[in-house]
């Protein structure tokens, strides 16, 4: 039922592209994805974007001019048939649409929600050439994918029989989460082992419910169970179990996905006063933790002034949840300006409906304390633009004499994360650069033939798509290699 | 048909044993059979109590490979250690996990080891004692607690050491004092090489400040504030020589007299309930 009946030379999508004209399709303003009022959403941890109607997705489905060339294809890092999804919205076949989806991503529900669009697939959409609103392609995404949840289409069950083959995953992120169901699918045994006591690594610590529901993500794991991967928790590789071990247990390859660590702090005096902290730590704390959760064991750090340091994602999840906290004034403070914030537009979109403030040219230089070292004030430089830097983002220069003081109870500091140091620590002969990431070829192997890696303990610190595609390009190796050596 | 659950590779971290050392202080051996085998002297756990519980670290005292268990020494401090230690032979630890951090750098050393432990820390202290004793260092150890009954773990101690000093603040065992007098009275009388120090961080900074007056090497174990304990979230970083380290994967022991103790106690007190 392949080809013919899905590709874009399948007779219904041909007739779906002669019912209307170009014209009219382009007469069509992109929909508007519904979302709870911010006086409300501020007040729980509900999340944010409700979705799209089936009317609504139906009709963003029919902007889509199903080119013979279809760029934002290119603009995905795992290259999703995305107008063969949106079609299959548009004719109402929503569970093809959530199966094209399947073939190539792991993770549909989460990627709809999570990935930068507007500098992905939308930044390539034709409509954007025609200087037009691009097809909505990330919340088309996300309603296919919830619908085919909500119906219990199960699309992952295509577990091919088994090879006899066993391999082991580092780590239950995005980029483990998407090897893994690969592997299934390929016929190979799959053991996913996570140091913390959940599985989902940074979509459950990291990503707040407000943006990524648990149950999407749980809907996930349940569909990668279902195709025969395990999972273990508690169980930190180099440390419970060793290399060494996973060899013994007849284990044949390795995927490596164990993501970002240590949290990087700016190094200016104060910086270990308490009340300041790393995102990692604020956003675990809550999501992972339940902290400041009736019942939950785990305090929460909380105040009235909360200062987020950092431009991305990060840092407005964890400035949105310092609202959600209960903070009157919650700041983001930016040493760039707003249009070089790595962050998604709507993240920042949102977070301003929810009454964030921006502080943009603005770097932190100093942390002061009360006489029991809790934090009072944060001393920022005012900033302005000066030349591009190595990055092509204009770098920001101090202006001098331009100091502030402002008051907080409370900072998140959100710039950035070092790899995680335990399994470069612990595995011997496993090269790694000279920032501790682990040195991999194009095939995504390490310099040992059987541990292939992938995902921010390669890339240093990068997105949910970039780690899954990372996860499925090394799934690719990985079985190629063990098959040809059987 | 298939396992709806998440399966810990673990066993359930059934508690096999409870012994009561005073009041507030408790010895519970765990089974945890990867984790006996894989740890070291230094290694410690992070575990969680509840399904709602608060992950929190925990040094190893013992570990028995055959029997697949370890041995963990908690005192009764706060919310989640109360709740650990009301827990009775039989009931399991909802999470463990580990071995985590560093081992001990332990060798045969140019003189005499001095392992000091003050209260609870005498409890990691001993895989110390023990492994120090093996590489063929002559060790003197030196205890030290408030009073007689909070001294634990003393014969298992005695067995790897070459000679024990009990010091207590009320003189009820050994002599009466501080752990430093115990540690000073050693150095003074024979060739020190290393003194390792375990205990409460005051305890650990005054041990320091003496073996810096004599100039002898020392290493503390620190028991900073963790959450995931797997180097992600920084609660435990601690400034170490003018850097900032982290205990759980940096560490925990450190060169003694690299610790800046006063943030470090500070920042043990970030949640402290405030007024």
């Amino acid at each position: 039922m392949a080809k013919t009946t899905q590709g874009r030379d399948a007779e219904w999508r041909e007739e779906l592209r002669a019912a209307m004209t170009a014209k009219e399709r382009t007469a069509i303003p992109r929909t508007q994805m519904p979302t709870l009022a911010p006086d409300v959403r501020v007040t729980n941890n509900m999340e944010v974007n409700s979705g799209l109607s089936r009317e609504q997705a139906v009709t963003e489905a029919t902007r889509c001019l199903d080119c013979p060339t279809p760029t934002c294809v290119e603009g995905c890092p795992v290259g999703i048939d995305i107008p063969g999804f949106i079609k299959n919205i548009q004719r109402g076949a929503i569970s093809d649409a959530a199966a094209v989806l399947k073939r190539t991503s792991a993770l549909p529900a989460v990627c709809g929600r999570v990935c930068p669009q507007e500098k992905q697939c939308e930044s390539r959409c034709i409509y954007t050439k025609m200087k037009k609103q691009p097809v909505a392609i990330g919340y088309l995404e996300r309603f296919a994918a919830d619908s085919a949840a909500a119906e219990a289409v199960d699309n992952s069950s295509e577990a091919a029989e088994r090879n006899g083959m066993k391999v082991a995953v580092v780590g239950s992120g995005p980029a483990g989460l998407s090897f893994a169901g690969d592997m299934a699918k390929r016929g190979f045994e799959v053991d996913v082992f996570e140091a913390l006591h959940e599985i989902g690594g940074v979509l459950k610590y990291g990503i707040p419910e407000f943006r990524l529901p648990n149950s999407v993500v749980d809907a996930e794991l349940d569909s990668l169970r279902r195709a025969g991967v395990r999972f273990h928790t508690d169980t930190v590789i180099g440390k419970t179990l060793s290399y060494e071990d996973l060899l013994n247990d007849g284990f044949s390859g390795l995927f490596v996905a164990s993501g970002a660590g240590l949290p990087r702090f700016i190094g200016i005096p104060g910086e270990n006063y308490i009340g300041v902290l790393s995102s990692n730590e604020y956003l675990t704390r809550i999501n992972l933790m339940g902290a400041g959760r009736q019942g939950y064991d785990t305090p929460a750090p909380t105040g009235r002034r909360v200062a987020v340091v950092g431009g991305g994602n990060t840092a407005m999840d964890s400035v949105r949840t310092a609202r959600r906290m209960g903070a009157e004034r919650a700041m983001i403070i930016y040493r760039r300006s707003e249009a070089e914030m790595p962050a998604r537009i709507e993240e920042v979109h949102h977070a301003k409906e929810e009454g964030v403030e921006f502080l943009t040219l603005c770097n932190p230089i100093e942390y002061k304390a009360d006489e029991r070292g809790r934090v009072r004030s944060v001393v920022v430089q005012r900033m302005e633009l000066g030349e591009p830097d190595a990055s092509g983002r204009r770098s920001p220069v101090p202006v001098e004499g331009a100091i502030e003081e402002i008051d907080v109870d409370l900072v998140i500091v959100s710039v950035g994360v070092s790899p995680n140091p335990l399994i470069p620590n612990s595995i011997e002969g496993l090269d790694v650069t000279s920032r501790g990431t682990i040195c991999v070829d194009d095939n995504l192997r390490t310099s040992i033939p059987v541990i292939f890696a992938g995902g921010d303990i390669v890339r240093g610190g990068a997105t949910v798509i970039l780690a899954m595609g990372d996860g499925r390009r090394a799934a690719a190796s990985m079985a190629a290699q063990l098959l040809n050596n059987e | 048909m298939y396992l709806c659950v998440v399966e810990p590779i673990t066993t359930m971290n059934r508690i096999i044993e409870k012994t009561h050392f005073s009041e507030n202080v408790v010895k519970l051996v765990v089974e945890a059979p990867e984790v006996a085998k894989a740890r070291k002297a230094g290694h410690f756990v992070i575990v969680r109590c509840g399904e709602n519980g608060e992950r929190i670290p925990l040094t190893i005292a013992q570990a028995d490979v055959n029997r697949g268990t370890i041995t963990l020494v908690i005192q009764a401090v706060g919310h989640s250690t109360r709740k650990i230690c009301a827990l009775e032979a039989g009931d399991t630890l909802t999470d463990l996990v580990g071995p985590l951090g560093k081992a001990t750098d332990v060798g045969l050393r140019n003189g005499t080891v001095v392992c000091c432990g003050g209260g609870v820390g005498i409890a990691p202290l001993l895989p110390i004692v023990q492994a120090m004793k093996a590489a063929g260092n002559r060790v003197v150890s030196v205890l030290a607690a408030r009073n007689k009954d909070l001294i634990i773990l003393e014969d298992e101690i005695r067995a790897s050491s070459d000679e024990v000093i009990i010091m207590t603040d009320d003189g009820s065992a050994g002599r009466q004092g501080l752990v430093t007098a115990g540690v000073e009275d050693v150095i003074q009388r024979e060739n020190v090489a290393e003194v390792v120090a375990i205990g409460p961080a005051v305890m650990m900074k005054f041990v320091s400040l003496l073996t810096k007056k004599y100039n002898v090497p020392t290493v503390c174990s620190l028991n900073t504030i963790m959450v995931d304990g797997t180097g992600m979230c920084g609660a435990c970083r601690v400034n170490v020589g003018g850097k900032t380290r982290f205990v759980c994967v940096d560490g925990p022991e450190f060169d003694a007299h690299q610790v800046d103790f006063d943030e470090m106690i500070m920042r043990m007190r970030a949640y402290d309930p405030q007024k």
